[in-house]
């Protein structure tokens, strides 16, 4: 039985730019912002980083193929660099491959850097998924895009627990309200104004029965996370931040093709989730977990992984929401940073931006949106749609 | 004996006031305030003369094997594709078999019977084909065309068992009457005078074919229980009826006022509608028109009763499912008659792999996936390996079409954000009786009438059009049960 990387891994340095819509910068000015401020943060320089992951998605408008653009612009000497990508899950996965190689001994310092610059592509939202699906996705696949692939999800999560749009719109309202405020907190994020609930709720629909502010930001950002053995930390900083779990599970295709999913939540991130806590010995979630970051692509989607978290019990995610559980002075915060929602969602950086929120605060340096003596986070990313996806979730703590 | 085994149709959903263009461009023509009257049925944005054929052939085949069709004929001035048999378009959407025989007729609106004729020459061999007749014409903006032409399908099957309606007879004639034309690289026809059309064309070319026919068989016009004149011209059927000697009760009624002129579709539609309440017995004569004309006799069997009762919509189905179009520019749109600002969504088709599509082989067009042997799961696309995660068995499947399935949806959204003809873009995970589950567009509907756990059917729509490299994309869309 694998044991799995928990205490193995800490962070010891993280960057993030400002996200948004960075029509002055290029995906290089990005890269060295975040890598800059991560070298000092960990105080270490360029050559002690035996190897790096780097975490793009849409490379056909963004930074091309392979890793390098990120060993070019950083001009990192030599040593190996590896590309992935995996939906919008690509940073956590570039900072999956960067603990392993730490954890297995193979390196002993190691980079994870994901950036997105989706800004140059004429688009407002994401770009045509043109065959980003597969080369038959034009004639077979239904004409989706990101927000009408979740709002599928709120539909059915409407009728399975009798909600009427109205009555589900305003606990999905409550949720991109709270993330306006945490963003109006959070220096670097894209979008910092205070939004009401009124003004959610008759905003003009993006796919029914989503609106405009049940949808996230689209920036341009960079974010990475320089890694090194646990049992090293300390040698680099006093306060590092370990990892206590690191899963993705990635759909098997049952949810398109087999009548058992029901469409009102993600497999996926159940499974990532279940087998992250597994890995970190986390009991009850809802008990143990201090703060959050999710995959807030669409509000659906966080009110969704607060059941699929087991945080919320199934069905019971707009009472908690309602109750302020998930608020920056609730139980569990959710979005400290504003989110995918508020500070922005450059896919590549997004799961970086995530680390470097929870590092922050587990570290009690998120300035005025600091919350009280936080001592696991998890990060969630999910990648496609809720019908086919790729998760993550990870698990952090400022204790060994 | 030899004739019809099986007849269909098919009539768009979308139906057009006249006035609502005569409001439009009256202004231009005053002269079409004689024509703006009645509704036209208009093609969805999805649809096509390709498609309309498809949905009428399966309004045609119901229940019926298809494994024992060995021939396709396609009738239409309105063809999409110029090379591309459209015919074998049609008969792979339908999943028939490959060993069969097809052909596209147009050239002229006599092209429905054309293929008709031809599909009855094949059963007197032994042959069972399913003839067609669609069409989805243009007509030029402020044109008389553009408030009489309307869209529709209809489709038979033609053999040699269970004949319902006995072929008899025929006569042809053939004729460079040069009343419209249309070169290859033109979009919209040219007509010479219609009142030259009304005198030299239908006047005249209808009574040769019909005495043509009636001198053949030694038969009296009153012989016939309907008469079916293809003559979309209200100002020439009057004085045709007195010329071949009928009476008005015998006559078919054109469907003008409801459907509209459907070219090469139209004998062949009133046809569908004649047999709705044709009896045993009952002698009908179709005649044609265009570049000359074409006459049939037919005389209906024992078995109409049977085919009667059967749950096809035929035309009287489809008339009675309607829903209005009243915006005239979204006609224009639907038509491609005025650019729109589609946006960089619209603008962006990533190329079709032609090598992929013939890989996929009946996957794509008739909507055919796989089931496991081993636990009997459907699914789609074909599958190796089986999704049912408590079985896994592979390399045990077997082709299972879901293009005649019902389904029920499980979740929808309607999507603005998506590029779209005709926003919001409608689509959601369909659950089909018996296992399955696709995620599919849907079509013919409207956002707020879209429920779950609706039930939907499928039809066949274009998908996509790739104009700057020749291509359309036909795929299958749910439509809501009405």
């Amino acid at each position: 039985m694998a044991k799995g990387i928990k205490n193995e891994v800490a962070i010891i340095g993280v960057g993030c730019t400002t996200f948004g819509e960075l029509w002055d910068k290029d995906a290089s000015d990005l890269m060295v912002d975040a890598f800059q401020e991560a070298l000092q943060d960990a105080g270490i320089e360029k050559k002690d980083i035996d190897a790096a992951w780097f975490g793009t998605c849409f490379d056909e408008v963004n930074v091309g193929k392979s890793a390098l653009s990120l060993t070019k612009t950083l001009k990192l000497p030599f040593i190996p660099a590896t590309r992935v990508e995996n939906f919008c899950a690509s940073g956590t996965e570039s900072f999956r491959g960067a603990c392993y190689a730490v954890a297995s001994g193979a390196c002993d310092i190691a980079l994870a850097m994901g950036v997105e610059k989706l800004k140059d592509t004429g688009y407002g939202g994401l770009p045509d998924f043109g065959n980003l699906l597969g080369s038959q996705n034009r004639a077979i696949f239904a004409n989706l895009t990101a927000p009408g692939g979740f709002a599928m999800l709120a539909t059915a999560y409407f009728d399975k627990y009798g909600l009427s749009p109205e009555e589900g719109k305003l606990a999905l309202a409550h949720i991109s309200s709270k993330s306006h405020h945490n963003g109006t907190l959070s220096p670097k994020a894209h979008l910092k104004s205070e939004v009401s609930i009124e003004k959610i709720m008759n905003a003009p629909i993006i796919a029914w029965p989503l609106g405009l502010f049940d949808c996230c930001g689209v920036s341009d950002g960079a974010a990475c996370a320089i890694v090194c053995r646990a049992d090293k930390a300390k040698d680099f900083r006093k306060d590092p931040v370990y990892v206590k779990g690191l899963q993705i599970a990635v759909t098997s295709g049952e949810e398109m093709a087999y009548q058992k999913w029901d469409g009102t939540h993600v497999m996926p991130t159940y499974r990532a989730g279940c087998a992250a806590f597994k890995e970190a010995g986390i009991a009850n979630p809802r008990e143990e977990i201090s703060m959050m970051e999710v995959h807030d692509c669409f509000s659906i989607t966080e009110l969704s992984t607060y059941e699929d978290l087991q945080i919320s019990p199934r069905g019971k995610a707009v009472h908690d929401i309602e109750a302020g559980f998930f608020d920056l002075d609730g139980q569990i915060p959710c979005q400290t940073d504003g989110g995918l929602k508020c500070f922005g969602h450059p896919i590549g950086a997004s799961g970086l931006r995530m680390i470097y929120e929870e590092y922050k605060q587990l570290q009690g340096k998120a300035g005025e949106r600091q919350i009280e003596d936080p001592r696991i986070g998890l990060t969630h990313n999910l990648g496609g749609f809720p019908c086919m996806s790729v998760v993550s979730v990870a698990l952090f703590g400022n204790t060994l | 004996m030899v004739g019809i085994t099986s007849y269909g149709a098919y009539i768009p959903w979308y139906r057009m006031n006249r006035t609502v263009i005569f409001e439009q461009l009256g202004w231009f023509n005053p002269a079409n305030a004689s024509v703006a009257r009645g509704e036209k049925a208009v093609a969805n944005y999805d649809e096509d003369s390709i498609t309309m054929a498809v949905a009428a052939a399966l309004d045609c085949l119901g229940e019926k094997s298809r494994g024992s069709v060995d021939g396709l004929y396609l009738g239409s001035t309105s063809l999409p594709f110029a090379q591309r048999q459209n015919a074998a378009v049609v008969s792979t959407g339908l999943d028939l078999p490959s060993g069969m025989r097809t052909a596209d007729f147009g050239g002229s609106t006599k092209a429905g019977t054309s293929a008709l004729l031809a599909a009855l020459d094949a059963a007197r061999g032994g042959g069972k084909t399913i003839a067609c007749a669609s069409e989805n014409r243009l007509a030029k903006p402020g044109s008389s065309q553009e408030h009489t032409y309307g869209d529709g399908a209809a489709a038979f099957l033609t053999g040699d068992e269970d004949v319902l309606a006995q072929f008899k007879g025929s006569f042809s004639v053939s004729s460079d009457f040069i009343d419209f034309r249309r070169t290859q690289e033109e979009k919209f026809s040219h007509g010479w005078e219609e009142r030259w059309i009304r005198d030299g064309g239908y006047s005249r070319i209808i009574p040769e074919a019909v005495s043509g026919l009636l001198d053949r068989y030694t038969l009296k016009i009153t012989d016939f229980a309907k008469i079916i004149l293809a003559c979309p011209a209200a100002g020439a059927m009057k004085g045709l009826i007195k010329t071949i000697g009928a009476s008005p009760e015998q006559m078919q009624d054109t469907m003008i006022a409801q459907v509209g002129d459907t070219g090469a579709a139209l004998p062949l539609m009133m046809l569908a509608a004649a047999l709705e309440d044709a009896k045993a017995g009952d002698k009908i004569l179709v005649v044609s028109y265009g570049s000359g004309s074409d006459a049939l006799w037919f005389e209906v069997t024992n078995e109409i009763a049977k085919a009667q009762k059967s749950n096809r919509k035929g035309i009287s189905g489809h008339l009675a499912e309607r829903n209005d179009l009243s915006v005239y520019a979204k006609y224009l749109v639907f038509r491609h008659l005025i650019p729109l600002e589609v946006g960089i969504r619209g603008e962006e088709i990533s190329p079709t792999a032609m090598s992929a599509l013939g890989r996929d082989g009946n996957a794509i067009s008739a909507l055919v996936g796989s089931r496991c042997r081993a636990c009997g799961t459907p699914q789609y696309p074909k599958q190796r390996i089986c999704v049912n995660p408590d079985c896994g068995a592979v390399d045990d499947m077997e082709d299972y079409r879901f293009s005649d399935k019902v389904g029920t949806l499980v979740s929808y959204t309607g999507d603005n954000l998506a590029f779209s003809w005709d926003p919001p873009q409608i689509y959601g995970l369909v659950d089909f009786e018996n296992g399955g589950r696709i995620l599919l567009d849907l079509t013919d509907c409207s956002l707020d009438s879209v429920k779950v756990k609706m039930p939907v059917t499928m039809s066949f729509r274009r998908k996509y059009a790739d104009p700057q490299r020749g291509y359309y994309g036909y795929f299958w869309k749910a439509v809501p049960v009405k």
